[in-house]
């Protein structure tokens, strides 16, 4: 089905009913709960990359005013499990035990060591301060190739070494390509660390109750089912005893998709309390603690023959992931999609890759928005504008040029994957035109003839959204990458839906919302959608990888057809009708030749609940319907688009100027293109920080630099361009709605884009960079106007 | 024990009367004293702009001000000023574009535009990106809320 035979409102920018409350400051976010008798849990945290624990002194600490306890990291281990994750598809991972608080050693600055519950916040600060620990500082270790060396202090001893992985994905001879191609272009990329900075911080209330050893989490996530699985094994309690309930959540980008240490300890002080506890991150907190992303370093070359084409690609890369393996999924994700990702987008005949995924002694490295697809597409793409320049080739052409050809679908990729119908052809096609890309060209040249360095960056990119079963629960981990539906028909004629999918602000409700009125025929505003708790929700995935609409859109619309079925087997009882003789449209029961009204579907909800004594005996009304999906066709839904970036750079000042971002993406079918845009926008604009802005520093013993949102520097309004977006639309195949991933795509590809744009800038002076975030400093060095 | 005083202001058009702690800044006081949740904590240094109130007609850093300098000032918040009626057209516009996501920016961007909107004799698009730069926005990519924020100076007559 394509998307204009798709029934309206499938494919409307209709605006959020959930936004309303938000805009008139209604919004209710976790720290806006209070519950009665609510503590405050504030967390003493280490200050050392790595030290042993020595003792503590918390007698001051507890002579605090409001102080309800002091609890160390040991006692709050007593009431759970540990646990580590490793993921088993990568054959040979290993991963240390974990536990939500430092028992004997501390492994990186921020790591949670004694939690102070009090009546308030600020007494629970108060106390904090006036804990005493002694340490014994350890040799840390910072850089992720260091940590590969023998001469490395090992961080867990139970490892023997700090490689925490080493694997390698290869097809073809990539050296023999190597030695028989005209050129090879080679380089070493950095990229810097960064993170989510959801505005609002992680948040969690835990509320234990003893007499029916039942557990409540309000708390700011991602994954509502995911987390009461975790804290009913964790913790041993029964899992139909345990509610994780998402209210209004602040921003997430895949930093609250984990489990945390300071967060299991909530739970847990609430039970060691007996009463409510309240745990919110404060901005040090979150930029120390907050799951961070990227850290690669990766060394790469691309063969290329004197016609321009692409033999071989042969890449490398440190991963350095910090102290442990993120819960429940692994830290993995990032390198696996470096090892599998790279030059995706280009049929190549040899490839290799090899990924070392190293411990450092700093905060844990995971999922952030675009997991390791940043990475891929930045190497890839820069190597290819290199050789572009290098060839005299022009970057649209050389892309033409080793795309996989349109006919060569579906594609086994170098990397593991089979493709069934990318449209990177017709995505960049399209992009050349909306960019106006020869205008661009010769407007370019002109300018640098005075002295003004402009620059054009394309990036193409291929992404792996809508993970399937293959990869989580293949791999070990309890992930649902199912989600479900409930769609109920209440008796005015008003329909409710549960979805698993949770809704951060991405709009996977008004998606949800919009394919249900659709295919029920019931106008959007009688839709409600309730999504984010695990007690009444079927049980899924909530938010991740892009899935919302792939996923959720598509129960939904099973159920939506399940539940317009059962509607009309009564109405068409009570019409004297054939079922397939009827049809809704805009709430009505109609015939469905002609459109004739027979009754309103409130009249059907109306004699289904509460006049069962008119219908046959065996015709029980089900107004209730839960429908799931998941797609089993092949482990990810894939897509793919193409991103452009025009600057210009001040060789001067090494500032860069963003003066337009184009995208074109081909998302399948769009339930909603004004939310499908700004999820890409959104995107692109965290890209850009990465390329430009957003960097966690840690000095050579483990420290961290960047505490404050003055050194950590997010994009502001002044610096972003206005973002142009087009779409081409391949529907799924193998799902009525066909819609793809969307939410990570404008991030897959703005790094690259933004990073060419500036060499192409900087050219014809001969500077080249590889390293992001490009600040001015290293603007200027990859210039030689500073040493 | 923390110092305390006594302070008396005026809270979204009502007259509040309280004891606080000498070093509660004006957004905990107004989140945890008074339940209005609207305004939130972002970052505690002044730096994202998400606890913007008002205080004597101009926008101000919750986070930065002491509930005790309060004292003898009309505060008015998200809620005071969107049930006065204020906020209409920017909440609309807000609304129709898409311009918040998760929404933990967008008390604060309303409370910065309406300011800006009600002093400005005319406004471009680029002025709307510059003012709007004290505030963070972590969803939108800030498009949709400058095209919202364009659209009110244009039915105002004062988008250049």
């Amino acid at each position: 089905m394509t998307q204009s035979t798709l029934p309206q409102p499938i494919g409307a920018s209709l605006a959020r009913p959930r936004a309303r409350r938000i805009l008139e400051g209604r919004g209710r976010y976790t720290d806006d709960i209070v519950l009665p008798r609510m503590a405050h849990a504030v967390f003493v945290r280490s200050p050392h990359p790595h030290a042993r624990l020595v003792s503590i002194d918390a007698e001051a600490a507890k002579q605090g005013e409001g102080v309800i306890r002091v609890i160390t990291g040991k006692e709050v281990a007593e009431h759970t499990q540990s646990y580590s994750a490793v993921h088993e598809l990568f054959a040979g991972m290993r991963a240390p035990r974990q536990w939500p608080m430092v028992v004997d050693v501390a492994r990186f600055q921020g790591e949670p060591v004694v939690a102070v519950v009090a009546d308030t916040r600020a007494h629970a600060e108060d106390a904090a301060e006036l804990v005493v620990i002694e340490w014994e500082p350890l040799d840390a270790v910072s850089d992720g190739r260091f940590g590969m060396t023998e001469d490395a202090p090992v961080i867990h001893a139970e490892l023997g070494s700090n490689i925490a992985y080493q694997g390698t994905v290869a097809t073809g001879d990539v050296d023999a390509a190597v030695s028989k191609s005209e050129h090879v272009i080679g380089g070493e990329f950095r990229f810097g660390r960064h993170t989510g900075v959801a505005l609002e911080p992680r948040s969690i209330v835990a509320d234990y109750q003893a007499a029916d050893r039942a557990l409540t989490v309000h708390q700011s996530h991602q994954s509502p089912s995911q987390q009461q699985d975790i804290y009913s094994r964790l913790l041993g309690l029964d899992e139909n005893k345990v509610r994780v309930n998402t209210p209004d959540v602040g921003g997430a980008f895949g930093i609250k998709q984990q489990l945390y240490g300071d967060e299991l300890a909530t739970c847990i002080l609430s039970k060691i309390v007996n009463r409510p506890v309240k745990f919110v991150a404060d901005r040090v907190e979150s930029l120390s603690t907050d799951i961070h992303a990227r850290d690669h370093n990766v060394r790469a070359r691309l063969a290329v023959d004197r016609d321009g084409r692409f033999t071989g690609l042969d890449v490398d890369d440190c991963f350095g992931v910090g102290a442990y393996s993120q819960y429940p999924r692994s830290s993995i994700g990032e390198g696996s999609h470096v090892l599998r990702l790279s030059g995706a987008a280009y049929a190549l005949e040899a490839y290799r890759s090899q990924l070392t995924m190293v411990l450092q002694n700093k905060n844990l490295v995971g999922h952030y928005r675009s997991v390791g697809h940043p990475i891929a597409v930045a190497v890839t793409e820069s190597l290819v504008d290199q050789a572009a320049r290098k060839l005299g080739i022009d970057p649209l052409e050389i892309r033409r040029r080793n795309y996989i050809p349109d006919n060569a679908y579906p594609y086994k990729s170098h990397g593991g994957f089979v493709f069934d119908a990318l449209s990177q052809h017709a995505c960049l096609e399209k992009f050349a035109k909306l960019v106006r890309y020869d205008e661009r060209r010769a407007e370019q040249e002109a300018l640098r003839k005075s002295g003004i360095y402009r620059g054009i960056g394309i990036a193409s990119f291929v992404e792996l959204s809508g993970t399937g079963p293959e990869y989580y629960g293949k791999g070990g981990a309890r992930v649902s990458a199912q989600d479900g539906v409930h769609v109920k028909l209440e008796p005015s004629g008003k329909v409710r839906c549960f979805p698993s999918v949770s809704d951060q602000g991405q709009g996977t409700d008004n998606a949800i919302g919009q394919v249900v009125a659709a295919v029920l025929g019931i106008p959007f505003d009688d839709v409600s959608v309730i999504s984010g708790d695990s007690e009444n929700a079927p049980y899924g995935g909530g938010a991740w990888a892009s899935r919302g609409a792939a996923m959720g859109g598509e129960a939904a619309y099973r159920a939506a057809e399940a539940l317009r079925d059962n509607v009309l087997l009564v109405a068409a009882s009570i019409l004297q009708a054939r079922p397939s003789d009827l049809a809704i449209r805009n709430g009505a029961i109609v015939n469905a030749a002609d459109g004739t009204e027979r009754m309103t579907i409130a009249e059907t909800a109306r004699i289904g609940y509460f006049r069962q004594d008119l219908l046959p005996p065996d015709l029980q009304p089900e107004f209730s319907v839960v429908r799931h999906y998941v797609p089993r066709r092949q482990p990810f839904v894939i897509s793919n688009g193409i991103q452009g970036s025009y600057v210009e750079v001040d060789v001067e000042t090494g500032f860069v100027t963003l003066l337009e971002h184009v995208v074109v993406h081909d998302a399948g079918t769009l339930i909603n293109p004004m939310i499908a845009e700004g999820q890409i926008r959104g995107g692109v604009v965290q890209g850009i920080g990465a390329a430009l802005y957003e960097e966690i520093l840690y000095g050579d013993a483990g420290e961290l630099t960047t505490g404050t949102l003055a050194d950590y520097l997010v994009p502001m309004s002044f610096e972003m361009p206005d973002i142009l977006v087009d779409h081409v639309n391949v529907p799924l195949a193998g799902s009525i709605l066909g819609a793809k991933g969307v939410g990570e795509a404008g991030t897959a590809g703005s790094s690259a884009a933004v990073l060419n744009a500036v060499n192409d800038a900087l050219a014809p002076l001969g500077a080249l960079i590889t390293q992001i975030p490009m600040t001015p400093e290293r603007i200027l060095r990859a210039l030689g106007r500073v040493p | 024990m923390d110092d305390c005083a006594d302070i008396s202001l005026t809270v979204n058009g009502e007259r509040v009367t309280r004891r606080v702690r000498a070093r509660t800044n004006l957004v905990d006081f107004l989140r945890d004293d008074l339940a209005l949740t609207g305004s939130h904590v972002g970052c505690e240094h002044g730096v994202c702009g998400a606890c913007t109130v008002r205080v004597d007609g101009r926008i101000t850093r919750g986070c930065l001000m002491l509930a005790v300098q309060a004292d003898g000032a009309t505060v008015e918040t998200i809620e005071g000023r969107s049930d006065g009626g204020h906020l209409r057209d920017l909440q609309q516009e807000f609304h129709q574009r898409n311009a918040l996501q998760c929404g933990f920016c967008t008390a604060g961007m309303l409370l910065t535009a309406d300011e800006l909107l009600s002093q400005s004799a005319s406004l471009t698009r680029e002025g709307v990106r510059e003012h709007l730069s004290g505030n963070f926005c972590r969803c939108t990519g800030y498009q949709p809320i400058i095209d919202a924020i364009m659209a009110v100076a244009e039915k105002r007559g004062i988008a250049r």
